[in-house]
């Protein structure tokens, strides 16, 4: 096995067992702390000195969670009620809810009542992003976090760390775009899959191990000679692809990702924090506010859809799937205008449902093939 | 509502004799025709108009002499009207949305499609809802509806003026918040200024601002007569004077319609009536929005076994008190429930369930609001063993006819009134 097959083996192992990655830190006298999607202040808890883990999910069966969420409540967070109910997390020493999203608010609730011996952290992140003075009500909600971390783990951040903490993770941005971009030329061995796994394995690595070891994967793939892919290539947009039975799916039908808008991928490495402007808490509120082309963050203009199309021209896809997570409502108000924008451009856009709960995938293959005729 | 008719006859069956219509509810009618009418002449003069969420600072665009709809409102009364089933089709079809979306959403999405030229549904009202030329946003009550004003500020291409209130996950509004949204009230009250050419009169304010404090204790006394054993009122009827306070909250004319609707509850006090046609067997509430399509069924389905719904969540949302522009924010940050943590959500009901003496509480599971559903299992248990009082749920929706059952609804209201009974009788053998 050469290095760069035996890191996606690590990086696809870290996916298919978390809780090993917990255990990991755990056995290292680490504190972890979940967090819950979306735009969680990851850095807080990294700069305490403390691990931050990805919550996103994953196969189970619902039962437990059916006591607190009703059957059109999104599929992630009734797994990571049913998770967090059933003592999956356990170890974990608390967990943060951005309340981004109606379903997300009533999660705070639901968890503090729930699952007591993980105390909840909640952030509610501004939308109104044009106030000069959403920076410092986020910088006060960052104090806050901090504050509850602190409170419940002991672990007091500095300015020092915190300004470290930063550039460990622009640099981790900067390391996943390089990937995203390399992988464009090697896709005989970055599949759907494997690109899937580089990148959901972040959220179960301590921030600068995980660039390690996506740097050795970039760097050893640059000396390998560009590939040229033979089959169709796409672009992944919505909350997330999963489970891994999709990506195949596509791989089956010779098509590649190139690039995605993925609020689980790509989505988070867009906007680094500025390294200048201020402290470090008022930068990483800097950084919120140029995030951009989310469902979940308010922005007037429909953006995305241009950006879509701007994606596919820089990559050279032909095609966008549009991922609809299941019940998703911040991305079901963008759906119609991310379809019409890439038809009037003239791109194909195939929206299919997604549930990692899902077992039966036969819809979702004859709709791929489809798709792959309209590509043409 | 509707200038003629109200939800509740709206969704009624077959005509059958009436007793005369209180003249609070005239009143009402003809402000919501004025609203309307005002809006449509507003427009035919080249002013401009407004469509507004249903708990945004209404004494704002009050002040400012702005006329503004309110499509919360307005899709409730098509829903009421049984008009819905049009527009939804129209939204998930052409329009391409979800079906998983709020249905007031996609009844006023498609609604503006067919004022935008876009779409060909036939309006039932006319178009009394006239084009908007800017939104007023506030999301105290969902982020739905930061996305439903996106999509509409699109649409149109008409610019959205937003108060993001903030979720509060803590018991009270941090000083923080109050921080963030009075600078936004600062800078829209300058934006709207600016955009529609009126100026801001601090006088005008402060004499809006005494009016809407009036309207919201007048509300709030209505709501609180029902506590008398029999309520003098049936409670789904206070649901068709929400007008009131949701669109014109900052007017006398509010002030005249809610001092007359107590009047009028007072007298039944007095007179010892009521306007629950059968005997009140018992009290209970109504948490969540009203399923307005099926208003009509929940109601006589109660009525046959005699309960009379006498505190709803509606009770307080409106009842924003406030002295200042400070205050302003603090208080639209904590008005609707939905914004607010579980703890202060079930303080809120408790004392509404022991104010009222209720009995039991119905929860709409309302389909289109999962702010609302997300975390009212945990709600329903804490607050039934604080209480001490049985629930009963049921599916339904505030505007999507499609998601409700009748034999569900009757069923899960027969079981609650099986314990209710018991509990009854354990009470008067104790």
């Amino acid at each position: 096995m050469t290095d760069l097959d035996q890191n996606i083996s690590m990086l696809q192992q870290a996916c298919a067992n978390p809780r090993e990655r917990l255990e990991h830190y755990l056995n290292q006298g680490k504190k972890v702390v979940g967090c819950f999607p979306y735009y969680p202040p990851e850095e807080l808890v990294h700069a305490s000195g403390m691990i931050p883990m990805g919550m996103w999910g994953g196969r189970t069966e619902w039962k437990l969670a059916k006591s607190y969420l009703p059957a059109f409540a999104c599929p992630i967070m009734q797994s990571n009620m049913e998770f967090g109910l059933k003592g999956t997390y356990e170890g974990m020493s608390a967990v943060i809810i951005p309340a981004i999203c109606d379903t997300l608010r009533c999660m705070t609730q639901n968890w503090r009542f729930g699952v007591p011996s993980i105390p909840m952290i909640p952030i509610a992140y501004p939308q109104n992003r044009t106030s000069p003075a959403s920076v410092d009500y986020l910088i006060s909600e960052f104090e806050t976090v901090l504050t509850m971390l602190y409170t419940i783990t002991g672990r007091m951040m500095n300015e020092a760390a915190l300004g470290e903490t930063i550039r460990i993770y622009n640099e981790h941005n900067a390391v996943m775009r390089e990937f995203s971009a390399v992988s464009v030329d090697h896709l005989d061995v970055i599949t759907p899959r494997v690109r899937h796994a580089v990148m959901k394995s972040a959220f179960f690595y301590e921030k600068s191990e995980h660039t390690a070891i996506v740097r050795e994967i970039v760097d050893a793939l640059k000396q390998q000679p560009a590939y040229s892919y033979p089959g169709k290539k796409v672009i992944l947009t919505g909350i997330s692809c999963e489970p891994d039975d999709m990506l195949d799916i596509l791989t089956e039908n010779q098509l590649a990702v190139v690039g995605d808008d993925l609020a689980q991928e790509m989505r988070q490495y867009r906007a680094d924090t500025p390294l200048k402007g201020g402290g470090g808490l008022k930068r990483l509120a800097l950084q919120w506010n140029n995030r951009y082309g989310c469902s979940m963050i308010h922005t007037l203009g429909k953006p995305r859809g241009g950006m879509l199309v701007n994606l596919c021209r820089e990559t050279g896809a032909q095609g966008v799937a549009m991922c609809m997570m299941k019940f998703c409502d911040p991305e079901e108000y963008d759906q119609p205008y991310v379809e019409a924008d890439l038809r009037q451009a003239g791109i194909p856009c195939l929206s299919v449902e997604v549930d990692q709960q899902n077992g039966s995938f036969e819809q979702f293959r004859t709709r791929l093939q489809a798709f792959c005729d309209m590509m043409g | 509502m509707s200038e003629h008719t109200t939800a509740a006859e709206a969704a009624a069956p077959a005509p059958k004799p009436r007793r005369p219509k209180p003249k609070s509810m005239i009143m009402l009618g003809e402000q919501t025709q004025a609203l309307f009418d005002n809006a449509r002449l507003a427009k035919e003069r080249g002013e401009k108009v407004g469509w507004s969420a249903s708990i945004f600072p209404q004494e704002i665009a009050e002040t400012l002499g702005l006329n503004v709809l309110y499509p919360e409102n307005h899709a409730a009364g098509i829903a009421a009207r049984h008009q819905a089933d049009p527009f939804l089709q129209e939204c998930e079809g052409p329009l391409g949305y979800s079906n998983d979306l709020c249905a007031y959403a996609k009844l006023n999405l498609a609604y503006a499609s067919v004022l935008n030229g876009e779409s060909g549904v036939e309006l039932p009202d006319g178009g009394k809802m006239v084009k908007p030329d800017f939104l007023l946003l506030t999301n105290n009550i969902c982020n739905q509806l930061t996305k439903w004003y996106e999509n509409l500020a699109e649409q149109m291409n008409i610019p959205v003026f937003f108060i993001d209130t903030c979720y509060n996950p803590y018991d009270y509004v941090t000083e923080s918040r109050v921080r963030y949204v009075r600078a936004q009230i600062d800078q829209l009250i300058q934006d709207l200024c600016a955009f529609t050419g009126k100026s801001w009169d601090e006088e005008r304010f402060r004499k809006v601002m005494k009016i809407s404090q009036r309207n919201s204790c007048l509300w709030e006394r209505a709501n609180d007569l029902l506590d008398r054993r029999p309520s003098p009122l049936s409670g789904f009827e206070l649901f068709n004077y929400m007008s009131a306070m949701v669109c014109n909250r900052g007017k006398e004319s509010s002030t005249a319609i809610l001092e007359q609707l107590n009047a009028e509850i007072e007298q039944h006090i007095a007179e010892g009536t009521s306007t629950f046609p059968v005997e009140e067997q018992f009290r209970v509430s109504w948490a969540g929005t009203a399923c307005w399509p099926y208003l009509s069924h929940n109601l006589r389905t109660m009525k046959k076994y005699g309960i009379n719904m006498v505190a709803s969540s509606y009770g307080k949302a409106w009842a924003i008190e406030y002295e200042d522009l400070d205050g302003m924010a603090r208080a639209y940050c904590f008005a609707s429930t939905n914004g607010d943590n579980a703890t202060t959500m079930i303080a809120r009901r408790l004392e509404a369930l022991k104010k009222f003496g209720c009995e039991g509480t119905i929860y709409h599971v309302n389909r289109s609001c999962k702010v609302m559903d997300c975390q009212m299992m945990e709600v329903q248990r804490q607050l039934s063993e604080l209480a001490g009082v049985p629930f009963a749920s049921f599916d339904g929706d505030q505007a999507d006819y499609r998601n409700y059952s009748e034999a569900q609804f009757e069923t899960r209201i027969q079981g609650l009134v099986e314990v209710m009974s018991q509990n009854k009788e354990a009470k008067g053998n104790d």
